[in-house]
């Protein structure tokens, strides 16, 4: 029978990364002042796992590679040796380099051995042991023997560990013919007789050709340390001495070999960037909480239920039934709620799972900037949509990158400014409303205002004339092309980027938004919806056309005093609320519809927010407010402007889901750049 | 059926050691880890033990005394799954009880082999 063991290899890939992830998180943990043995052991059964698991799949270079971590983490587990943070450091470049390795395995594409053998050869010098230690087995030449005289005098426990010597008879018996002499003279007597004790000797005489020494060792491998056993070879006096060398090779064989060096896994130098290139398409699988399973079955139960109650009062339906049918639809709606509330959890991880690389980086990034920085992360149990998750983890990554490089300043500038030599980066998770909220925040220099201003006039993107509030200044680091940073650094580079990471945020349905005090530190936060498949959605009429605004962007809705409205010439006009003016779009003039009325005062205004900035949407009625399942234009179509996609309502109508940061944007190039009023 | 409890903390080497079992007609049970696997152990009469030695919560080592102590295991053939490295760990390993030991990495047909020579 041969079994494919390819088929058990993305699991393998799986618990792997996982275990790199354990080993990281521990390693990161242990401090000089730290050494817990409970995290040691954590990190040598990770690396263990991996090894084992690694060999038995045949992938040699990950396994040998993984021998030597392991072997230096035993001896620091059995405290045989001190960890100091230059093993810190080379034990976490090794979870780099096992992840590199793995990941070219996984994409089957051939991955540059260069760095883990150059990592092996600092491992080795630790362990003091030279490369080529590694003796292969040479084939011992071994004496022919034509059969073995085996002598076994039984260890009296070897009965309680599970050994039954009958069972060594039998295998003996199947390599040859086997003759057995039992001595009893050790038998006690039968008062001092224990049941489960082993008190007999054998005498066995095996007839067989081909078997080695090694074949019979085997056998009795298990008991070798228990038993008394004496192995004699019996020889043939008649075979010639040359016949002796033909049969070596064959006692080699049977010695079972460390796994050899998989020299075509890792031959081809040629590193990541193929990696990138040619990486497999996600295998998209998730784990998923048996708890989240269970609550979902149950809800299928219940569904049945219902099903078959509203089954039977359909089968003879009389109109004093009424009340029981509105019952049961109420029931259906209450299950279908909940099971599709239930499934979207399916699909909700952790954050953690993008937080947990950012200590490493923290700390990395710190030490190449010769800064002193504290990360602390709050929040990382919060559930957010797995697609959402894969997406968000590159902006988090440029802000985080950002807040180190550009907030934090440096030990000296911090003492000077009279704040502790070590900064404090801050990241956290929350839900609020139906999003979810993460922040970066930093105790670092701020943005400067003036800079940011003097540098917006120069590149032209704001007017000589124009004042803008302190939002307005910060946001501008948003805008493209946007740096103010003196000197390049090739840790968060030249402003490339944050008009990248706010498209990236917007592409997922969010937005991202900036406060910062100059001297005490900024914050920004993305706000995220909890999932791209649904949406809370209000349904609005324009003339015969029904759209969705998302629920969330909607600030409130108004009936219109004109006295409240202003005309500016050439441009749109401007509602003015409270202390604001905000600019007024009409739908029915953006889409080309037909509305009941043109004038203002008959219609509603539906003030809806993006990015801080509002605009008021002119529509003829607000309809009900429902969930709705997004179904995207551009796959079906192709992407318009100002819209988002589309869904099924209720009545089988299509109707349009907006895009509010698109219509923000229609807006705005249509209004003047919203003033404060006076 | 004969029936086999594959203790292991590794989700793959359990999937590819009870798929092997379940392959050659024998009927498994699985463990993540010795506590499980004494839990497992109490709750069906399991033939064999195959356990890794390393694991979180208790070790094979600790989990083969412990069963060694359950009437229905006292004399069940127990094998612990251990890498060349842990000489010590046999040594270990057999005075808490175990039969004897499997050296990973082990193919499917040695894993086979090996567990044919113990149940006979």
């Amino acid at each position: 029978m041969t079994i494919e063991l390819s088929q058990f290899f993305q699991v393998f890939f799986e618990e792997s990364f996982e275990g790199l992830d354990v080993m990281e998180s521990g390693l990161m943990s242990l401090g000089p002042a730290n050494v817990d043995n409970e995290i040691i052991n954590s990190i040598f059964r990770a690396a263990h796992s991996i090894k084992g698991g690694s060999a038995t799949f045949g992938f040699a270079s990950v396994a040998e590679f993984t021998h030597v971590l392991e072997t230096l983490l035993d001896e620091i587990r059995s405290e045989t040796r001190v960890m100091t943070p230059e093993m810190v450091d080379l034990l976490l470049e090794s979870v780099d380099c096992l992840r590199e390795l793995l990941e070219g395995l996984q994409a089957e594409v051939p991955v540059d051995s260069a760095r883990a053998d150059g990592l092996r050869q600092k491992f080795e010098a630790i362990l003091d042991i030279s490369a080529d230690a590694v003796v292969s087995e040479t084939g011992e030449v071994e004496p022919v023997a034509i059969g073995w005289q085996i002598k076994m005098v039984g260890g009296e426990d070897i009965l309680r560990t599970g050994n039954e010597p009958i069972r060594m008879f039998t295998q003996l018996s199947e390599m040859g013919e086997l003759t057995i002499t039992t001595d009893f003279s050790r038998l006690p007597s039968f008062s001092a007789l224990t049941l489960d004790s082993c008190y007999l000797s054998w005498q066995l005489t095996l007839m067989a050709d081909g078997i080695t020494r090694a074949d019979v060792d085997e056998v009795f491998e298990w008991v070798v340390d228990e038993c008394e056993i004496t192995i004699e070879p019996i020889m043939d006096e008649s075979v010639p001495v040359a016949a002796e060398q033909v049969a070596a090779p064959e006692a080699s064989e049977s010695v079972q070999e460390v796994a050899p060096v998989g020299a075509a896994e890792c031959a081809v130098p040629a590193g990541l960037a193929a990696l990138q290139t040619q990486k497999k398409a996600e295998p998209g699988s998730i784990r998923v909480d048996i708890d989240k399973i269970d609550t979902l079955i149950n809800m299928v139960g219940e569904l049945v239920i219902t099903q078959s109650m509203l089954g039977q009062i359909g089968a003879d339906f009389t109109f004093d039934k009424v009340s029981k049918l509105q019952e049961g639809l109420q029931d259906l709606e209450r299950n279908v709620q909940v099971l599709h509330e239930s499934v979207m959890q399916v699909r909700m991880l952790p954050i953690s799972f993008t937080f947990n690389r950012f200590p490493r980086m923290v700390r990395d990034l710190s030490r190449q900037l010769n800064k002193k920085i504290d990360l602390v992360v709050k929040g990382e149990q919060t559930e957010l949509d797995k697609t959402v998750m894969e997406k968000i983890g590159d902006p988090l990554v440029h802000l985080l990158r950002n807040s180190l490089d550009h907030g934090i300043e440096t030990p000296a500038e911090r003492v000077k400014a009279g704040k502790p030599e070590t900064g404090v980066v801050s990241l956290n998770a929350f839900h609020q409303g139906g999003n979810i909220i993460i922040q970066i925040n930093d105790d670092g220099a701020g943005l400067p205002k003036e800079k940011i201003l003097a540098k917006a006039r120069k590149n032209g993107i704001i007017g000589p004339g124009v004042v803008l509030s302190d939002e307005q200044i910060n946001d501008l680091i948003f805008q493209p092309g946007f740096s103010t940073a003196e000197v390049v650094s090739d840790v968060s580079g030249r402003g490339v980027g944050m008009d990248v990471v706010r498209r990236n945020v917007q592409e997922l349905g969010g937005h991202v938004s900036v406060k910062s005090i100059e001297g005490v530190g900024s914050t920004f936060s993305i706000s995220l919806p909890l999932t791209l498949a649904i949406l809370d959605g209000q349904l609005v009429r324009v003339g015969n056309q029904v759209y969705i605004f998302p629920l969330v962007s909607i600030v409130e809705s108004l009936s219109v005093d004109m006295k409240q409205v202003s005309t500016v010439a050439g441009a749109c006009d401007l509602l003015r609320l409270r202390e604001e003016y905000i600019p007024i779009i009409p739908l029915y003039d953006a889409f080309g519809i037909e509305p009941d009325s043109r004038n203002l005062e008959k219609s509603l205004i539906v003030v809806v927010e993006s990015e801080n900035a509002k605009v008021g949407l002119v529509v003829d009625e607000l309809q009900a407010q429902q969930q709705v399942v997004i179904k995207s234009l551009e796959t079906n179509y192709q992407s318009v402007e100002g819209i988002s996609g589309a869904t099924i309502l209720g009545d089988g109508t299509v109707s349009l889901i907006l895009d509010i940061g698109g219509i923000v944007i229609i807006g705005q190039t249509t209004a003047p750049m919203q003033i404060k009023a006076a | 059926m004969t029936k086999i409890l594959a203790v292991d903390d590794s989700a793959s080497m359990r999937q590819m050691i009870t798929f092997t079992l379940k392959s050659a007609g024998f009927d498994v049970v699985e463990a993540c880890d010795g506590v499980e696997g004494v839990s497992q152990a109490r709750q069906h009469k399991c033939d064999l033990v195959l356990s890794d030695v390393n694991m979180p919560n208790m070790d094979g080592i600790a989990m083969t005394r412990e069963l060694r102590t359950l009437s229905d295991y006292k004399y069940t053939p127990i094998l612990m799954l251990t890498t060349e490295s842990g000489l010590d760990k046999k040594t270990e390993g057999k005075n808490a009880g175990a039969t004897g030991w499997i050296v990973k990495p082990f193919k499917p047909d040695q894993l086979l082999n090996t567990i044919k020579k113990v149940l006979g």
